[in-house]
């Protein structure tokens, strides 16, 4: 079962905000799926076994080093929230956070 | 060609139906040929499939193109200008793509995906948008910031998902035929609740630039159609090797459409840990007797084991949302999409607008592969679940020196009721297994209506070694024919 602690910890890796009432559903929810997940440990030592992180071999895929044309600036910026001066515009870092 | 009813969705008034809608019944292949024969002008079809995916009532659509001309297309074109329903995550240029997620929204995005832009040229015009769960996460269609989409047999009951918008679209006739993404069985399930083909290719087939990404290493895009000869027609259209995608390879073949009517000589073999304890007596007896007519056909069939099959489904509740914890630290408020208001400072920014713009199941994931990845976890999940992969991928190359092909039920139930499953996450998971092994290793599946249980959609999943799209859409061609199908609602309905 999952801590308080380590979904708070967990949460706040992810940069996600998360309510008391969904602190406890998710620690609650997470430790029943991980608790299904561990079945894999029944799989014993797996030492040996390459890791698979890409199921198709793929070499190098190599383009031309050659200059093109990016998005222009207005283009990329037409979605944003908010954006000033060609860029894309934050609030204060304020403090750093504890 | 198996008989094939009209395609109108269920609450359709016949009498209201015009000449224009004999052409909707037909295949998208059928369509395709009339065309070009000038027997058919795609402006009608289009404004046909318009006015009717406008119309739709299941909520399959997140948005449909507005009325006023006709695309101009080439008839001479592949797709001879039969239009396409495209699910919500590709990138389509200037048309609203958020992928089922709130914090998207009003994102247009400035450029098209490859497969989307393929389909295209090759004169297939974008329809509409088609409904999914959020950043394709779940089973059902539930989890989108549009409201769930419901499926066309029985409007009580889930169209399967994520790419459910897409299954529900062409099952109600008010698509030609879609596409969708399969990460751990999103194109496969919902095509078997909905009753109509659905193709998951090889890892690397078609590009996946432009696709909203949810777990980079199993995402992939296919079709969802009518029939098995739409979906060659279809993936035909979509693969190829794309400089914006490093990972895509395409096909080694061109895809054919598919011709086989025997199966004699073939291999089928059956997973005892896939075919088993979890699926319905009902999917079980519709999957045996897909296996009668398969023998019939002069198939072999055999059973085997696939030892780490049961182990499939906790690497991919692992792998999965690592990589989506990861593609998804992209939504900060940022650049694009929704923005929390009011917030005191930047990191504020960060954690408010995720907390407002994620749902539920999107911010359970995050916080799985968060935790998978974490320092001192990481090698007791995120690691040992790549080598969990590895072995599944050595048990079907086992399998391959056996049989040409894997059978079993693409999910272990029929379409399940509304709100059965969002209150115990697991539950809605443990459907995804009979579909996730084939995502871990890579290889292609493609579902296909075996018959009905409890008056519902029964999929029949073939699974082959990577890049043997040509002979599965043949084999799947073959036993299509053979079974039968009717892919009409309202007519099982009646």
């Amino acid at each position: 079962m999952l801590s308080r602690h380590q979904v708070l910890h967990v949460a706040r890796l992810a940069r996600l905000e998360l309510t008391e009432a969904e602190q406890e559903r998710m620690r609650e929810e997470l430790s029943k799926v991980l608790d299904h997940i561990e079945k894999i440990a029944e799989l014993g030592d797996l030492a040996d076994v390459e890791p698979t992180s890409h199921v198709i071999a793929v070499e190098n895929a190599l383009r031309a080093d050659e200059p093109r044309p990016s998005l222009p600036a207005e283009v990329a910026l037409r979605s944003a929230p908010e954006s000033d001066m060609d860029g894309f515009r934050v609030p204060s870092p304020g403090p750093a956070p504890a | 060609m198996r008989p094939r009813g009209s395609s109108a969705p269920r609450d359709t008034n016949p009498d209201q139906r015009s000449s224009r809608s004999d052409a909707l019944t037909l295949t998208a292949a059928e369509a395709a040929a009339r065309v070009r024969a000038g027997e058919l002008d795609a402006a009608e079809l289009w404004h046909g499939y318009r006015e009717r995916a406008a119309a739709d009532a299941l909520g399959a659509y997140t948005w449909v193109a507005g009325g006023g001309d006709a695309p101009a297309v080439d008839r001479n074109a592949p797709l001879a200008g039969v239009p396409v329903a495209v699910k919500d995550l590709f990138c389509t240029e200037g048309v609203p793509s958020q992928s089922g997620s709130k914090i998207l929204e009003g994102y247009r995005p400035p450029y098209t995906a490859t497969s989307v832009a393929r389909l295209s040229d090759a004169g297939a015009p974008l329809l509409a948008k088609t409904n999914q769960d959020e950043f394709a996460m779940g089973s059902s269609t539930e989890n989108s910031a549009f409201g769930p989409t419901l499926n066309p047999w029985d409007p009580a009951r889930v169209p399967g998902g994520s790419s459910g918008g897409s299954a529900a679209a062409v099952a109600a006739g008010s698509a030609p035929w879609a596409i969708g993404t399969d990460t751990g069985g999103s194109i496969r399930q919902p095509a078997a609740l909905c009753g109509i083909v659905g193709l998951k290719p090889t890892y690397g087939a078609v590009s996946r630039y432009g696709m909203i990404a949810f777990a980079s290493s199993l995402d992939q895009a296919g079709p969802l159609t009518r029939d098995v000869t739409d979906a060659a027609l279809l993936l035909g259209a979509m693969v190829g090797q794309d400089p914006c995608d490093s990972t895509s390879v395409g096909l080694p073949a061109p895809v054919a459409l598919p011709t086989r009517t025997s199966l004699e000589g073939v291999r089928l073999g059956v997973p005892e840990e896939l075919t088993g304890e979890g699926i319905a007596p009902g999917v079980l007896a519709s999957f045996t007797e897909a296996l009668d007519v398969a023998r019939e056909l002069g198939a072999s069939v055999e059973s085997f084991r696939l030892p780490h099959a049961a182990h499939a489904l906790s690497a991919y509740y692992l792998i999965a949302p690592a990589e989506a914890s990861s593609n998804l630290a992209r939504y900060d408020g940022v650049r694009y999409g929704y923005r929390a208001d009011g917030v005191r400072d930047l990191f504020h920014m960060y954690t408010e607008t995720r907390d407002q713009g994620f749902g539920a199941e999107v911010k359970r994931r995050i916080m799985l592969g968060t935790y998978a990845l974490s320092s001192g976890y990481y090698d007791a999940y995120y690691g040992r679940a790549q080598k969990v992969r590895t072995r599944i991928r050595e048990d079907f190359d086992a399998a391959w020196e056996r049989f040409d092909f894997v059978v079993t039920p693409t999910s272990p139930t029929v379409a399940f009721e509304l709100g059965a499953k969002t209150a115990d996450p697991l539950s809605m998971y443990l459907n995804d297994f009979c579909a996730v092994p084939m995502s871990l290793a890579g290889i292609p599946g493609i579902s296909i209506p075996s018959g009905l249980s409890e008056g519902l959609p029964v999929g029949f999943q073939i699974a082959g070694p990577a890049f043997s799209e040509n002979a599965l859409l043949d084999a799947a061609y073959a036993l299509e024919r053979a079974i039968g199908f009717d892919a009409a609602p309202w007519r099982q309905a009646a």
